[in-house]
Parts: C-alpha cells; structure tokens; sequence
C-alpha cells in the first residue's frame, strides 16, 4: 500500500483545537497532459479523503486534479475524547488507502 | 499582459540572452581542484557557503522541516521496506549484509561519490546500489530515477542527515574531482554558460524569479515542488545543462558523476539534509 503519513498530536487537553495533517502518498496525474506522441496519459487522482473519529464522519474533502501529486491536507478539530482517527482516500484505478492514529485526551 | 507585448517582451530576451552570456567575464580560475582556493579567485564576493535552504522561502523551509510534511519522507518510508526485501538469485536483501541502515549507513551518502577499486573510477549512490545489485544480489539494475532507486538511495542518504559532507578526501578521486572542476567551468551550449557563470558568479541574484544557488549538493534526492516527486541530483544537473541549451550527458555517464564529486568537495563540511525540499 502507498505509504502516508499522519501527524496528530498524541496528548491533548480536553477542548484544545489541534491540528491533524495527513501526507498520501500519489501520482495526481491530471488527466490533461499528453506523451511525445500525443496520446492523453489517462487520469489517475485520488478523488475522495475522509477523516473518521471513533467512527463518526469529522472531515471530508474532494479532490480535483489540479491538486499537487502527494496532496497533504491539514485541518483541525476540538479535542474531546480519546480515541482513533481513521484516515481513508479513494481515487481512480481503485485505488484505495487508510491510515489510523490515536490520541489521548486527558 | 496584451499578446503583442508578449511576444515583443519574448524576443527582446532571445534577443539580449546571447549578449549578456557574452558579457559575463571569465575569471581566473585556478587550475587546482582543493575547494578551499575558490575564496582566493578574482571574484571580489567573499563566499560563504549557503545550502539552498537558505535560499529558500519560509513555507518551503516549514514542509522540509517537517518530516511529516515532507514529501520526501514517503520514498524514505518505502525505501525502509526496500532495504529489507529478499531480490535476485542469492534471495539476499541489503539488510542481509548491511544489517541495520540505521548504523551501517550513517555517513555513507555524505562521502559519495567514491572511489570503486574495481571499476577505478567514483561511482556515486545509484551506481553503487546497482553494482550492489550485480555482484552481491546478482539482479537486475534499478532504472536511474525510478520509484524504487530514488526510494533506496534516500533511505540511506537520511541516514547521513546532519552529517558533514566528506567526499572526495580519497587521493584516487583527485583527478575526478579536477575532472568535474574543469567541466563546472566549461561554457557550453548555445546560451554558452558554464555552471560557474551563474552558481560561482550571480549565486545572489534571480533567474525568472527563482535564486540562483552556490550549487551546494546538500539534500540530494530530494523532492522537487517543481517535479512534483524526489529527485537525483544527476536529474537536477541535466536540467541545468538543457537549461543553456547543451546536450545533456545521459544518466550514468562519468562526466555527471565527476560533477556531482566536484560539487560535493564544494560543500565539504556542510550538513547533509536528504531527503531535502526544493522549490
């Protein structure tokens, strides 16, 4: 599977605002560009990311292809309770990838 | 910006470019190959030696400080898995003869290019991986560039993060470094620049508005935003080279590799930083 990487704070106090990045990596081929003799390389994007805690939905995004190939995405959240973040992409060509972290909120 | 003016803009540089390469002087440069006499060339600028990094915006600065951030570390992580993976007809992973990367390979990307007793000639860390590869693994060669050469080879440059550049202190590699001093300073290609016009000369101005380094290896592969992947330090001098209008040396040929010796002793003592983050 495509490696990512995943940056959450291990500890938090509970209704801090932390910030929670995630790294895939991804070719993003646009889908417009053409090889030295003209034919269209087809597109291969990662078209959905998704943030779940404890298994409820906290971050969705979409992707289009004029995001850079290994998008990163950065976004924060209020610390309530402990738990997991469960990390998905999806995209073209089936691809598909997740990633976990924990984080403890005391 | 009007089509017109565009256009006019477009050929009064074509026009001028042959000019100012013309214009530029050469200095006198010394034969010798020790990087410690460029200070005493004719150039009234006292060189400090600044790694990209230093060129560098903030934000670009906050991604490679950032091993989360940093693209680069996404090859690092695979090239992990890679070092452990059995290949070739003796089933043998690096791992195997190298043991743990993180000792064994500390230092080793900051003394490379080095000198191959058997080849009698440097040979720098994609070539090493791959005769590794040959006489050791007995497999096939990684393409140079590959996801899997660039993974390995900035899995074992992290290794070396920090460290101080080391290479070329071997005797052997003396004429190799001359070498590569004598093509940094040969102008060639149809804008006729040598690498040292721009990197020894102007290392303080702007080219279409990005900085023109020292050419101070220091981070290589690293990732490119501008390639939006990582990359060889051979791919970053082919670039330069079509960049004046030459024909760039295929991969692999010695001529690239005595650059990359040269531009390594340039930097001797400057901190490793692969895998780095360029604009």
């Amino acid at each position: 599977m495509a490696p990512a990487l995943i940056n959450v704070p291990k500890n938090a106090k509970r209704g801090d605002v932390i910030e929670i990045k995630a790294l895939m990596s991804h070719i993003m081929e646009t889908g417009y560009r053409r090889t030295a003799s003209g034919d269209l390389v087809p597109r291969d994007i990662i078209t959905s990311f998704s943030c779940r805690f404890n298994g409820t939905e906290i971050f969705r995004a979409d992707l289009f292809p004029a995001i850079s190939a290994n998008p990163f995405i950065s976004f924060s959240a209020v610390a309530t309770e402990s738990g997991k973040f469960e990390f998905e992409w999806i995209g073209d060509r089936g691809f598909s990838a997740t990633a976990s972290a924990a984080i403890t909120v005391a | 910006m009007t089509r017109l003016s565009a256009i006019a803009t477009a050929v009064l540089l074509l026009a001028a470019l042959p000019l100012r390469a013309g214009e530029i002087p050469d200095k006198a440069f010394s034969s010798e190959a020790d990087p410690s006499s460029r200070q005493d060339n004719a150039s009234s600028k006292t060189l400090e030696h600044r790694s990209g990094t230093t060129f560098m915006s903030p934000d670009t600065k906050a991604i490679q400080d950032d091993d989360t951030a940093n693209p680069g570390m996404l090859w690092a992580l695979d090239g992990e898995e890679l070092w452990k993976k059995k290949d070739g007809a003796n089933e043998k992973a690096c791992a195997d003869c190298h043991g743990d990367a993180r000792e064994s390979m500390k230092g080793v990307a900051a003394r490379y290019p080095a000198f191959d007793r058997e080849l009698g000639r440097p040979v720098d860390l994609v070539q090493r991986v791959n005769l590794c590869r040959a006489r050791h693994q007995q497999t096939s060669p990684l393409a140079y560039e590959s996801r899997e050469m660039l993974a390995l080879t900035a899995f074992i440059a992290q290794q070396s993060r920090g460290m101080p550049i080391t290479a070329g202190r071997d005797e052997e590699l003396a004429p190799f470094v001359a070498k590569g001093h004598d093509l940094f300073h040969e102008r060639q290609g149809q804008l006729n620049l040598s690498c040292a016009n721009c990197h020894d000369d102007n290392w303080d101005k702007h080219l279409a508005g990005s900085a023109i380094t020292q050419a101070h290896p220091t981070g290589y592969p690293l990732y490119r935003l501008e390639w939006q992947s990582l990359g060889s330090l051979q791919r970053r001098l082919r670039g330069c080279i079509f960049g004046v209008r030459a024909q760039p040396y295929e991969f692999g040929a010695p001529e690239l590799v005595d650059l990359e010796l040269y531009l390594m002793t340039r930097a001797a003592g400057m901190p490793l930083e692969s895998p780095a983050v360029r604009p």
